[in-house]
């Protein structure tokens, strides 16, 4: 079972007992419009300890339809990207490997 | 205007939009981004409509190469997560940067 956004809402608003659930609404959406927009505004978003977000550019190219072989025209497009940060990285290994010096994976 | 979006820009939209205090607004970003870090650490996936999915996934071992000694080296079984953007988020992203190359 996966977190979903309204899962998301509950659990900060049963943390925030002050607030509202359409608050909570409203700070989540705020926070997700605001990244979306900034991407795509073509700006990176950065969020220290849980990762980046950023626009990729990718050039226009001729492609092939795998089924009939037929050449077919790709435009150029932007497309966003997410690069987990550091923090997230080490805490989402943090209980398989402790002893394993981290080294450089990138 | 700023080049980066941060944390601050974040709890800054949210202190306009929402109507608490900086000091809220900013705290409120940041268990907005622990709350997701918990479920992922967990193991769990997060799905947020509209914008995207946040997918844990399991690494096997596998033998890896130092590129500048090319030693190998074992890459140990790790998870990563990785983030498939919805097609909103893809289409918001594609369309306005088109319009201001244009401009």
């Amino acid at each position: 079972m996966s977190l979903i956004k309204s899962k998301l809402i509950q659990n900060i608003t049963e943390a925030n007992p002050h607030l509202f659930v359409r608050d909570v609404e409203r700070i989540v959406n705020t926070i997700f419009n605001e990244i979306t927009q900034s991407l795509a505004e073509g700006k990176r978003v950065e969020l220290r300890g849980f990762g980046a977000f950023s626009v990729q550019h990718r050039k226009e190219r001729n492609g092939r339809n795998p089924r009939t072989g037929e050449t077919v025209h790709v435009e150029e497009k932007y497309i966003p990207r997410f690069k987990t940060g550091k923090e997230l990285r080490l805490k989402l290994n943090s209980n398989v490997n402790i002893n394993t010096s981290e080294t450089r994976d990138e | 205007m700023e080049k980066t979006t941060t944390r601050s820009t974040l709890s800054e939209a949210v202190f306009k939009n929402v109507g608490l205090s900086r000091n809220e607004s900013s705290s409120l970003v940041d268990s907005v981004f622990d709350e997701i870090l918990k479920s992922l650490i967990t193991g769990k996936d997060v799905k947020i409509s509209s914008f995207g999915t946040f997918v844990v996934r399991q690494k096997k071992e596998r033998i890896g190469r130092n590129p500048k000694t090319g030693e190998e080296v074992p890459i140990t079984a790790r998870s990563v997560v990785t983030f498939r953007a919805s097609n909103v988020l893809k289409s918001k992203v594609n369309s306005k940067n088109k319009i201001s190359q244009v401009q």
